[in-house]
């Protein structure tokens, strides 16, 4: 067993855990945050992505002692003062998602790909970087609008405040 | 995943050490393949020595000629950096293009050469670019590094540091993704530069990742995908699976090859 302390969703957490624990196990069954998903289990999916230290990672590929001392954020950190954070709230508005269970991976995927392509996200560049995350539901059409739609969005905003 | 005890290493010396402390140990630096494997009991390593944390082992540095990538430098780092677009920009795009964007986010260089995975892109790129594998006690030149699936010339307990490798004046990397992994069915990367011509192929070969003299020999004197036309790759030597027969990876041999010399 090994006391892990870590920074989730801005909140510094610790507990113990065996080694073999996996950082989505930590997220979910320690912490109760079950917003972060297992899908496959074999690292394809995407439905159990997370960020650390402000980079989407796998939480089901890695493990909490790997995550020791870093800044974990999960879908249940987006959103500020009870409002949806502007990704969340363009997939409710685009219905990107029918029946909702990659829809957390999703949201972080989007966010993670907003931060590194900002306003000059197009569609293409969208569905290459959605390579990680699978939804068996929507045909990604309303994902991949809900993603440009809250690029656009976000980056209205950050013009609109400089 | 079987039980297994984790060490945080601070300094290359310092994993060595570690990793000299148990017997069934294993470095492990993004773990996109090791944790994986351990989930499905295929590997059980009792110790875990983590090299994610050595500073030692990160960085982009260009310098006299010559590219230095430190071993833990992840794809993603790879794939956006300004040093490596202007110096190798088949490199950098050989990175955006392992695994989806969150296994490159951990993933990194030395772990994908060291593990030598016969599908991994990165072991036809240190052939292709003569690169020099540095380890925590020697150089070894990539020609003598990969030597079978998933071997290498690394002592059990010898650390990947660094590659490096002199930018070529013309490179280009090309692979047919299976749709599910994204790793290759076949990728070829291929260089000219001062020591003439060089073609690595990962993802195909029986024995792993190999240079195709047959290819360096027809660009040699016309670096064209044209010249590529009539030459073959021998079946008998390449992989069959699920995935596709020896004669299936031939023919992608050779137009992966011709597409990747059209790129450079």
């Amino acid at each position: 067993m090994t006391k892990v302390t870590m920074t989730v969703n801005g909140r510094q957490v610790s507990g113990d855990v065996e080694d073999r624990t996996l950082l989505v196990h930590f997220i979910r069954d320690r912490l109760g945050l079950t917003g972060t998903h297992v899908g496959c289990d074999t690292s394809q999916c995407g439905a159990c992505v997370v960020h650390m230290d402000g980079k989407s990672i796998k939480s089901c590929s890695t493990l909490a002692v790997q995550a020791a001392g870093s800044s974990v954020t999960t879908i249940e950190g987006l959103a500020q003062g009870g409002e949806l954070h502007p990704v969340q709230a363009a997939f409710k508005a685009n219905h990107g998602l029918q029946c909702g269970f990659c829809t957390p991976g999703m949201v972080m995927a989007a966010v993670d790909m907003i931060n590194r392509y900002g306003g000059t996200l197009d569609e293409k560049t969208v569905r290459e970087n959605l390579e990680g995350n699978i939804c068996r539901c929507t045909g990604y059409h309303n994902i991949v609008k809900a993603i440009l739609a809250a690029a656009s969005d976000m980056s209205a905003g950050r013009q609109a405040a400089e | 995943m079987y039980e297994t005890n984790y060490h945080r290493a601070s300094s290359v010396a310092d994993a060595v050490r570690l990793k000299g402390a148990s017997e069934e140990s294993k470095y492990v630096s993004g773990g996109m393949t090791l944790i994986p494997t351990m989930k499905q009991r295929l590997a059980a390593p009792t110790d875990l020595v983590d090299l994610r944390h050595v500073a030692e082992m990160k960085g982009i540095t260009v310098s006299g000629g010559s590219v230095r990538i430190g071993a833990a430098t992840t794809h993603a780092e790879v794939a956006q950096s300004s040093d490596i677009k202007a110096a190798c920009p088949a490199l950098a795009h050989l990175a955006s293009l392992i695994g989806d964007p969150h296994v490159r986010h951990m993933g990194t260089i030395g772990g994908s050469i060291a593990n030598n995975d016969p599908a991994a892109d990165y072991p036809s790129a240190m052939l292709a670019l003569g690169a020099t594998i540095v380890t925590d006690r020697r150089e070894i030149a990539a020609d003598d590094f990969f030597t079978g699936l998933f071997e290498t010339a690394l002592a059990d307990d010898e650390i990947v540091v660094a590659v490096t490798f002199r930018p070529p004046e013309r490179a280009g990397y090309c692979k047919f993704p299976n749709p599910a992994s994204r790793y290759a069915m076949t990728g070829v990367f291929v260089t000219r530069g001062a020591d003439g011509v060089r073609v690595g192929v990962t993802g195909a070969g029986a024995d792993g990742v190999f240079r195709h003299a047959a290819m360096e020999a027809a660009l040699a004197g016309n670096f064209s995908p044209q010249a590529l036309a009539g030459v073959t790759t021998d079946p008998s030597d390449l992989l069959s699976d699920i995935h596709g027969s020896a004669e299936y990876r031939a023919n992608l041999v050779a137009v992966m090859a011709r597409r990747a010399v059209a790129a450079a």
